[in-house]
């Protein structure tokens, strides 16, 4: 997330009509941004008789009761649990990957060049041409690509090129004074990481966690080629939409997001109470 | 850059009861070894793996290893080949002109005219939020909204803006175009808000006091100081439409197919010599756009530091 410092101004400064017009656009924009998906959560409750578009025929839950029953749907349930279990490893691992690699960085050293264009060349690599390389690699050595190696390898070299880039944004407003503070009264490298560094870093390391868990659990064009006989929802859904044109695809997507803003929500809520904490500590 | 210099100061102070001590790069290299490892294992080994591939000979059994120009030759000259790089750079152009104008905009409002701190975080969070929601949910959420009987048109002929439904709104280039502008929008506003916070307001104030316009600042201050922010997002949009498959496929009504796409039903042939030496073309082309955008800036300066 981008910090935008405040700036002081003189609050009785009179707003040009600059601000009026860029406040018209901010409100369309974020119309745009979600009437569309406001959208297909209400026809996700669509009555029994209603179809993909409005009008709504009444209103029910039916759509949802779908996912759950056996049929057509037997596999929504099965794959949300597995994106869940990858989402998490993935999420794990990028955190301890790029928090170790954004301390690495903090100094230069030969290669960093290299391995900085390396991670910005992962970034911006078209994402189906990731999986086909690991599809192909894995093909030359006979072994079967499956969730948790192809498919969690693939993920990765798209979670952690963000993370490592969310990590270089933590460190910029890191005050390193206090790291100096530290190493003064004694502590080792370990203590100073642990008891002074982390706890500083920890909710720039909480958004890294989030980040690449909604990635992951998001994912598709990377982990379609190399997901083997498992699939995650995604790829799921992406099967459904050729073949499904009922309001049920509205569900699982309702259900989804529900999903990502509850990973969302606890992140912002834990980072909000430890500002809190750490701005009631500060005025003691 | 400051940050770096100090580094060796940092890591100096001995501690003789330590046996083993490592030199200050011999720690980044521990920290940043699993990084490198995952990159070049899957990552770089992969990319080179089909470098390879692509020059291999196959048919409908398997691949054989070989150093051909085959597969190459016969990309180059497939007409279709330079229609769907066509469509795809008519679609990165637009959306990126879009998605440029209108990211400059609100990076410009939420860090230039929002006042209050608390506001501002809202703003931004209400921008990213979708982002981190599933791709795929939010391009079909297009469909039931712009299609024939949706809520888009229904709301016009409500209006009596419009007598019927307009045909073009959905399954056409007018989608996909409005479907990546949804989807990519953010990918410019966060990295240009990130400069703009960055300018000294000084510097603004300094611009009006010696009599600049609003524009003149705006021209001589705000754009050159954004420009790396600017590069940044232009990288990432442009590179998200090169590299689409999904948006084209699913908005364009089969009007349109996308590089990727193309690419893909090649992998679902199992014809992997071709596909690698599409694979190639694209990267290469990927690669030139986005070295000629990083001329322009010192992305790294910018990123760590």
């Amino acid at each position: 997330m981008i910090a935008i410092g405040a700036r002081g101004r003189d609050p009785r400064e009179r707003r040009p009509w600059t601000f009026y017009a860029l406040a018209v656009l901010m409100g369309t924009f974020l119309l745009f941004l979600y009437g569309p998906m406001f959208v297909i959560y209400l026809l996700s409750f669509q009555g029994p008789n209603g179809g993909v578009t409005f009008p709504m025929v009444g209103f029910s839950t039916v759509w949802f009761e779908d996912i759950v029953k056996p049929g057509q749907m037997a596999n929504i349930p099965v794959s949300f649990g597995r994106s869940i279990l990858l989402a998490s490893i993935v999420s794990l691992i990028t955190v301890l990957v790029s928090v170790a690699a954004g301390l690495g960085f903090r100094r230069r050293f030969r290669g960093s060049g290299i391995l900085f264009y390396l991670a910005v060349a992962s970034l911006v690599m078209p994402s189906l041409l990731v999986g086909f390389g690991i599809g192909l690699g894995f093909q030359l050595f006979g072994w079967q690509p499956d969730l948790l190696s192809s498919a969690l390898a693939a993920q990765l070299t798209w979670t952690l090129p963000f993370g490592l880039f969310a990590m270089f944004a933590v460190f910029n407003r890191f005050n390193r004074s206090y790291e100096e503070a530290a190493t003064d009264l004694g502590a080792n490298a370990w203590q100073r990481l642990r008891w002074v560094t982390l706890p500083i870093l920890l909710p720039g390391i909480l958004g890294v966690a989030m980040g690449a868990f909604t990635l992951s659990y998001d994912e598709y064009a990377r982990t379609t080629l190399v997901a083997g006989n498992r699939n995650t929802l995604p790829l799921e859904i992406y099967a459904l939409i050729s073949s499904s044109t009922s309001p049920t695809l509205f569900a699982i997507g309702t259900l989804t997001t529900t999903v990502s803003f509850v990973v969302i929500g606890i992140t912002l809520a834990l980072v909000l109470r430890m500002q809190r904490r750490r701005a009631l500590a500060r005025t003691g | 850059m400051e940050a770096v210099e100090q580094a060796p100061a940092l890591a100096a102070p001995a501690r003789p009861r330590r046996s083993l001590r490592l030199t200050p790069e011999a720690v980044s290299w521990l920290q940043v070894g699993p990084l490198a490892f995952i990159l070049i294992v899957f990552f770089a080994l992969p990319t080179l793996l089909f470098l390879v591939v692509s020059f291999f000979d196959y048919d409908r059994v398997g691949i054989y290893p070989a150093f051909m120009l085959d597969n190459y030759r016969e990309v180059l000259t497939t007409p279709a080949t330079l229609r769907v790089y066509l469509s795809s750079l008519k679609f990165a152009f637009i959306v990126w002109g879009v998605t440029l104008l209108l990211g400059f905009s609100i990076a410009h409002f939420l860090v230039f005219h929002v006042r209050s701190g608390a506001v501002r975080t809202i703003l931004f969070l209400l921008c990213a939020i979708p982002f981190w929601t599933s791709g795929i949910i939010r391009t079909i959420a297009w469909i039931p909204f712009l299609g024939r009987n949706g809520a888009f048109n229904q709301g016009l002929m409500e209006l009596h803006l419009i007598d019927r439904p307009l045909d073009f709104l959905l399954f056409s280039p007018f989608a996909v175009c409005v479907t990546y502008v949804h989807l990519f929008t953010l990918l410019m506003i966060g990295p240009i808000a990130n400069s703009m916070a960055k300018i000294d307001p000084a510097l603004l104030e300094a611009a009006r006091d010696a009599g600049a316009s609003r524009w003149r600042t705006m021209v001589d201050v705000v754009i050159p100081l954004s420009k790396t922010g600017i590069a940044l997002g232009s990288i990432l949009v442009f590179t998200q439409v090169m590299g689409d498959f999904f948006v084209v496929k699913q908005m364009s009504g089969g009007q349109s197919a996308s590089i990727v796409s193309a690419l893909a039903t090649e992998i679902q042939a199992m014809q992997y010599p071709p596909a690698a030496a599409s694979a190639m073309l694209l990267v290469l082309f990927v690669a030139i756009m986005v070295a000629g955008m990083m001329r322009v800036v010192d992305v790294r300066q910018e990123l760590v530091r």
